[in-house]
């Protein structure tokens, strides 16, 4: 479904604040993988979602979705695959436009914006009961402005509208990073639900080694701009922490293990 | 104070007329939230190509629209240097400002005015109808304030649909946050190019209606337009904004901020008796204070954020 081929990409380059982001990443995900990526601040995990996304160009190699070479496509072109949650719970959705209009803007994702009504009755009524799988009440809220919810329920929503029309490839960047834990939990748990209801292909980045090993079927650990570890099936299943440290610690040939990468 | 109230339809027809070039700068104020100084130069390209098409024999709709389009180039060009270009808005609407002067000269045959004599041709909007309407010379529908007020409350209405559409709605999450609109397929270059040709269409018009008003067209007649639009809005949304929330309604509170702006400038002239040269200064302030509300409000009320969900 997704594929990265031997991608570089460098930040400032020949600046004194040069930063190889990516150094020759490979990757291939089938189609229904639900992929946790981690790896400590600076292993290029966001960048390696970005450049899928089309935030920014690399360098070299390619990606491909699908069949689609994406790597010259703007970010607005590569939407119509792509689902996206960000860390960020201000960035997925517009603070000054009504819930339903958010939701209405994400169901045309990919699709000409004509001079036909930006949101039909029909939609209400779908939305309404799309809202309901969310348990946050926000079904009876559909004519809120965004801006009056609070962090938690913008990244459920911003969840929602990613995969209400359904992406080839769903991207998760620390969605629930920015959030207390026990909302993070209800997010992480509606990802879960929408994920195994779509059969959605995901990749999703986390801070929190726990979450990494409990959630989707393949897990690849980033450093220094390229993928170090990569498990799934049984041997991802009977993970625990301990072992992942292991492999981390073998991976980067040191046995300092980045703080953030064991709290989150 | 007679002065005051003899001249009240007038400002009252004028705050109107302004009101729709205040409209246009809301679009890019509030929507796409680009301050564009290009309505300095599209109000009287719209106002120019009005007048010169009158004079060559056109019908005032068609010399209208004439203005409309030329207006809605005008946003076309500063949009192309903004988002082609990179130039930021604020620099490339002063620079197709700037260019529109020759532009405008240009259009106008190389003069700096030219006068339209209302007994010559059949305009909608004019000082000279008004005082008819009053002396009985003349039905009461074509009273300016009547007729702007509809020409007003058509343009909501379109507006009102068009925000609604598709199309519009992607204006609207293009300026409400662009990372949303381009991680759901918004092309968000292609909508500030569209919400800025739309606005200055808008100011356009507008300018076309103020050179029919006052019956001639003039070279300085858009300076300081975007200060009168500015002071038009702030002053719509501190008298109406808490009970006017759609989206026509807010659009209508903007045409009534200019009416009140020109209430006001009327009082400040025939009553408070201040030299008008001083309007500018005046105006200035007025926009900078209301401007400053939200910021004073942040800094010195602040409210913690709430948490959790």
């Amino acid at each position: 479904m997704l594929k990265i081929e031997n991608v570089y990409k460098t930040f400032n380059p020949g600046t004194v604040n040069e930063k190889k982001a990516l150094k020759g990443l490979n990757l291939e995900l089938k189609e229904g993988d639900f992929v946790t990526v981690i790896g400590g601040n600076g292993a290029g995990k966001s960048t390696m979602l970005n450049a899928v996304a089309g935030v920014f160009g690399v360098d070299s190699g390619r990606i491909l979705i699908g069949d689609v070479d994406v790597t010259n496509l703007p970010e607005y072109k590569r939407a119509q695959y792509i689902g996206r949650v960000f860390q960020d719970p201000m960035m997925g959705t517009a603070a000054t436009m009504q819930i339903e209009e958010n939701l209405a803007l994400a169901a045309r994702r990919g699709r000409p914006r004509t001079l036909r009504s930006g949101i039909t009755r029909a939609e209400r009524e779908s939305y309404r009961e799309q809202l309901k799988i969310l348990d946050l009440g926000l079904e009876d809220r559909m004519t809120a402005k965004v801006g009056l919810l609070s962090g938690g329920q913008r990244q459920a929503l911003t969840l929602l509208m990613a995969t209400l029309q359904q992406p080839k490839l769903l991207l998760l960047d620390e969605h629930t990073a920015a959030l207390d834990p026990k909302t993070a939990a209800k997010v992480l748990e509606a990802t879960e639900k929408i994920v195994q209801k779509n059969h959605l292909t995901t990749m999703m980045i986390t801070h929190n080694m726990r979450d990494a090993i409990a959630h989707g079927n393949r897990l690849i650990m980033m450093y220094d701009g390229h993928i170090a570890v990569d498990v799934s099936g049984e041997e991802k299943k009977n993970l625990t922490v301990e072992q992942l440290l292991n492999l981390f610690s073998q991976a980067s040939g040191s046995d300092e293990v980045d703080d953030k990468l064991v709290l989150g | 104070m007679t002065t005051f109230f003899n001249a009240l339809p007038g400002a009252v027809s004028q705050g109107l007329v302004w009101g729709i070039m205040a409209i246009g700068l809301y679009i890019t104020f509030r929507l796409l939230e680009v301050s564009d100084l290009t309505v300095d130069g599209s109000f009287c390209t719209g106002g120019a190509v009005c007048v010169t098409m009158m004079v060559a024999g056109f019908n005032v709709w068609v010399a209208m629209l004439a203005a409309l389009l030329a207006g809605m180039l005008t946003g076309l060009v500063t949009g192309f240097f903004h988002t082609k270009c990179g130039i930021p808005a604020i620099l490339a609407g002063i620079l197709t400002q700037m260019g529109l002067w020759s532009v405008n000269l240009a259009i106008m045959s190389m003069k700096a005015n030219i006068a339209l004599n209302v007994n010559n041709y059949d305009l909608l909007v004019s000082l000279r109808y008004l005082q008819d309407v009053n002396k009985g010379e003349r039905p009461f529908y074509q009273h300016p304030i009547l007729v702007l007020v509809v020409f007003t409350a058509v343009l909501i209405a379109i507006l009102y649909w068009f925000f609604g559409t598709e199309m519009g709605a992607s204006i609207r999450a293009t300026g409400a946050n662009e990372n949303m609109a381009r991680a759901q397929g918004i092309n968000t270059n292609v909508n500030k190019v569209l919400g800025l040709a739309l606005a200055n269409g808008l100011v356009a018009l507008s300018g076309s209606l103020l050179c029919q008003y006052q019956s001639y067209a003039e070279i300085n007649m858009g300076r300081g337009a975007i200060v009168i639009g500015l002071a038009s809005i702030v002053i719509g949304e501190s008298i109406f904004g808490r009970v006017f929330r759609n989206f026509a309604l807010k659009l209508a509170s903007v045409s009534l901020g200019a009416v009140i702006y020109y209430i006001v400038v009327q009082f400040v002239v025939s009553v408070l008796e201040i030299d008008s040269n001083y309007l500018k200064v005046i105006s200035a302030l007025i926009v900078a204070f209301f401007l400053a509300v939200p910021h004073w409000k942040s800094v010195y009320f602040h409210k913690k954020d709430k948490k959790g969900l």
